[in-house]
C-alpha cells in the first residue's frame, strides 16, 4: 500500500476541467516525477493533493487521493489543516516570491514547529537554525533574523525547504522547485532534495517539465499532457523504452544549459488551453503518428506487459517499432 | 530609517517657503479690498491712506512679503484686523478644537474603516461583503456637508440625544466627527478590502496555508499586515484632507475651530486671519503626507534597507 495513491482524479474549477483522471502513486523512501510542459495541470496537480484547491474556487470532482490510509478527497478542512505542513509539506516554484516580505525568514521557519510540534521560540528557532545548517546555508544563525528581500534566489529556495522539512514531513511535494533557479544553484538544489529522501526517508513528489532533472533524481515518472495521465513507469525503463510519442518527444528534447526553460523546441505547438482540449487523444493534434483513431477515441490508459502504463492507441506497435 | 526622516523633513523648507508665499499672494486674489472693512464707510481718502501705512498695506507687494514672512519666522503671525488680537492666539485657541475633532474623526475612519475593509476581504462575494460594499458606496457618495445637515435633523432635532452646535462638552463632538468620519471610512474600507484581496493572491500566502496555518491568522497576521501599508499612506493622506475637510463641518456644526475662524477671517476680509489659517491647513497636509510616508517605510523591511 504506497503512502499516497491518487486514482482517478478529475476536478473541476468553475465549470472547466483542467485535470482529467489522473492516478499515481508514491511510496516512502521513493521520488516520484511529475513531467510535462507548461499548461500540463502539474501545478493543479500539487494543489489538489494539498487540499488547497478550494482557495482557487475549485473541486474535486471525481477519484479519490488516499494518504496513509486516509481519503483526503473527502476529509474535513480542520483535520486537513492539520496534515499540512505536518505530514505533507509543499515546496513552490518560485522562492522569490513564496517567502512573506516583511517576516524574517527565520520566523517564517519557526511557524511550523511552532504550529505543529507545539515547540516554544526559543525551541523553534535552534530547530530551524539546525535545519539551514543542514540545508548547507551559511551563517545559519545570521541568516535566520535576515528579511527575505536580503538572501539570493538559492539561499530562499533553502529556506523554502527548511520551512517544508520543519514538522518532519512523510511527503514533499516540490512544484518545479529549481525552475527560477541559476543553473549551477539547480542542481545543488535537486542533489539536496534526493539527499533528504534517501537520508529521511520521506516520499517526494517532483514536479517539473526537465526530463534532464527526472533522469538525475527520480525513481517513477508520470508524463502528464493536458490534464491527463500519457505515460508512467520507472525512469530507467521509460528512458529505455518510451512507449508514448509525447513522452519520446520530451525525452528527444531534453533541455541543454542555455535554453529557456519550459520551451520544448521538439515538439512543434503546444498544450492546448483548458477551453480548446481536443477530441480524442489530446495530443493528437501534435503527434506524428496519429492515426484514424486517434482524433475520435480517447486512448485509455493501458497496463502493458513491462509494467508501463500508456495512454495511445498505438503504444503496442510503438514498442515492436522502437525494439 | 532616522536619516531619511531628517531628508524628508529637511526637503519641507523649500515647501513651507513656497506654500508661504502662494498663501500671501492668495488672498489678494480674493475680491473685496481689507481696507474696506478697516475703514469706516464714509471715511475720506485721507483716513484710509493712514490706515493703510498702519498695516503696512501701502509698501509694495514684495515687500509686505518679507516683511510677513520675517515675522512668521519669528512666530508672530500678525494682528487681526478686525478682532484687534494677536492672530497667533486665534489660532492657539481655534487649533485644539480642530485637532480633536480631526484626530477623532481619523481614528474612527482607521479604525471601523479596517474593520469593515477586514471583514468584507475575508467574507468575500458573500452577503456580508455585499452589504458592507453597498454601505460603502453610499457613504462615500455623500458630501459632508450634507451629510452634517441630516446627522443634526435626525440625532439633534427629532431623537435629542446630541446639541445642535457648539462644543460645550464631547456629546457636541460625536456628530461632527461622524460627518466628518464616515466618508473616510469608506475609503479607508475600500482600499484595505481591494489591498487585502490583492494581498490573498500572492504565492505566498499560498505557501502559508500550505504550512497548514489557520485561515483566519493568515487574514490578520499576514494578509492585513501587507494590506495596512497603502492603508497608512492614505490615512497619511487623509490627515491635510481632514482638517480642510472640517472647515465646513466646524460651521455647519457652529463649532469654534480653525474652519470657523477662517471663514470668519473670510467674510471678514482680515487677510492676516486667512493666512494664517490657510498656512497651518496647508502643513498639515504636508505633514501629513510625511507621516503617511514615514510610517510606510517603518512597515516595510524592503522600503527601510533601500533607505539605508
Ligand atoms: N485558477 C485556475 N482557474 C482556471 N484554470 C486554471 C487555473 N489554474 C490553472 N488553470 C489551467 O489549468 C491548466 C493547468 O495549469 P497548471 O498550472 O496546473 O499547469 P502546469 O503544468 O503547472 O504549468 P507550468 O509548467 O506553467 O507551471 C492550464 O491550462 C491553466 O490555464
Ligand atoms: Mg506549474
Amino acid at each position: 500500500m504506497a503512502l499516497l495513491a491518487v486514482r482517478d482524479l478529475s476536478i473541476d474549477i468553475a465549470g472547466i476541467k483542467p485535470l482529467d483522471g489522473i492516478g499515481f502513486a508514491v511510496d516512502k523512501g521513493e521520488i516520484l516525477g511529475i513531467v510535462g510542459e507548461s499548461g500540463s495541470g502539474k501545478s493543479l496537480t500539487a494543489l489538489t493533493v494539498m487540499g488547497l484547491l478550494p482557495l482557487i474556487g475549485g473541486r474535486v470532482a471525481r477519484g479519490s487521493i488516499r494518504f496513509d490510509g486516509t481519503e483526503l478527497t473527502t476529509l474535513p478542512e480542520p483535520d486537513f489543516r492539520r496534515l499540512r505542513g505536518r505530514r505533507i509539506a509543499f515546496i513552490t516554484q518560485n522562492p522569490m516570491t513564496s517567502l512573506d516580505p516583511v517576516m524574517r525568514v527565520g520566523a517564517q521557519i519557526d511557524q511550523v514547529s511552532r504550529l505543529h510540534l507545539g515547540l516554544d521560540a526559543k525551541a523553534a528557532q535552534a530547530r530551524s537554525i539546525a535545519l539551514m545548517e543542514r540545508l548547507r546555508l551559511p551563517s545559519a544563525a545570521t541568516v535566520y533574523h535576515h528579511y527575505p528581500h536580503q538572501l539570493s534566489g538559492g539561499m530562499k529556495q533553502r529556506i523554502v525547504i527548511a520551512m517544508a522539512l520543519a514538522a518532519d514531513p512523510d511527503l514533499i511535494i516540490a512544484d518545479e522547485p529549481t525552475t527560477a533557479l541559476d543553473v549551477t544553484i539547480q542542481a545543488q538544489i535537486v542533489q539536496l532534495l534526493v539527499e533528504l529522501v534517501r537520508d529521511r526517508g520521506v516520499a517526494l513528489i517532483l514536479i517539473t517539465h526537465d526530463m534532464g532533472v527526472v533522469a538525475q533524481a527520480c525513481d517513477r515518472v508520470v508524463v502528464l499532457y493536458a490534464g491527463r495521465v500519457a505515460e508512467s513507469h520507472g525512469v530507467q525503463a521509460i528512458f529505455a523504452a518510451p512507449r508514448h510519442p509525447y513522452t519520446q518527444a520530451l525525452i528527444r528534447c531534453i533541455p541543454r544549459d542555455g535554453m529557456a526553460p519550459g520551451s520544448l523546441a521538439g515538439i512543434p505547438g503546444s498544450v492546448p488551453s483548458v477551453a480548446n482540449y481536443p477530441a480524442g487523444c489530446r495530443f493528437h493534434p501534435r503527434c506524428d503518428r496519429a492515426g484514424a483513431p486517434c482524433a475520435a477515441t480517447v486512448p485509455p490508459l493501458e497496463h502493458l506487459p513491462s509494467g508501463a502504463e500508456v495512454a495511445c492507441h498505438f503504444a503496442e506497435t510503438r514498442e515492436v517499432a522502437n525494439a | 530609517m532616522l536619516s531619511y526622516a531628517l531628508r524628508r523633513l529637511l526637503l519641507l523648507v523649500p515647501v513651507f517657503f513656497a506654500i508661504s508665499a502662494i498663501v500671501f499672494l492668495i488672498i489678494h486674489l480674493v475680491p473685496g479690498d481689507p481696507l474696506d472693512s478697516l475703514a469706516r464707510i464714509g471715511s475720506s481718502p485721507e483716513q484710509k491712506q493712514a490706515i493703510a501705512a498702519r498695516y503696512g498695506l501701502d509698501k509694495p507687494l514684495l515687500e509686505q512679503y518679507f516683511l510677513w514672512l520675517g515675522r512668521l519666522l519669528q512666530g508672530d503671525l500678525g494682528t487681526a484686523i478686525v478682532l484687534r488680537r494677536p492672530v497667533a492666539d486665534l489660532v492657539a485657541q481655534s487649533l485644539p478644537y480642530s485637532l480633536a475633532l480631526g484626530g477623532l474623526a481619523l481614528l474612527f475612519s482607521s479604525v471601523f474603516g479596517i474593520l469593515a475593509g477586514l471583514v468584507a476581504a475575508i467574507y468575500k462575494e458573500t452577503r456580508i461583503d455585499q452589504g458592507i460594499m453597498a454601505g460603502i458606496l453610499f457613504g462615500s457618495t455623500l458630501p459632508s456637508f450634507w451629510l452634517g445637515l441630516l446627522l443634526i435633523l435626525i440625532f439633534a432635532v427629532q431623537l435629542g440625544w446630541f446639541p445642535v452646535s457648539g462644543a460645550r462638552n464631547w456629546t457636541a463632538l460625536v456628530l461632527p466627527v461622524l460627518t466628518i468620519g464616515l466618508g473616510g471610512t469608506a475609503l479607508v474600507a475600500r482600499v484595505t478590502r481591494t489591498a487585502m484581496l490583492e494581498t490573498a493572491q500572492k504565492d505566498f500566502v499560498l505557501l502559508l496555508h500550505a504550512k497548514g496555518l489557520p485561515a483566519l491568522r493568515i487574514q490578520l497576521r499576514h494578509v492585513l499586515r501587507h494590506a495596512l501599508m497603502p492603508v497608512v499612506t492614505i490615512l497619511g493622506l487623509r490627515i491635510g484632507w481632514i482638517l480642510g475637510g472640517a472647515v465646513t463641518v466646524e460651521f455647519v456644526f457652529a463649532r469654534p475651530g480653525l474652519g470657523t475662524l477662517l471663514i470668519r477671517g473670510l467674510n471678514q476680509h482680515d487677510y492676516p486671519v486667512v493666512q494664517a489659517c490657510l498656512l497651518m491647513l496647508a502643513m498639515a497636509v504636508m505633514l501629513g503626507t510625511l507621516i503617511g510616508d514615514l510610517a510606510q517605510a517603518a512597515m516595510d523591511p524592503r522600503v527601510r534597507s533601500a533607505l539605508q
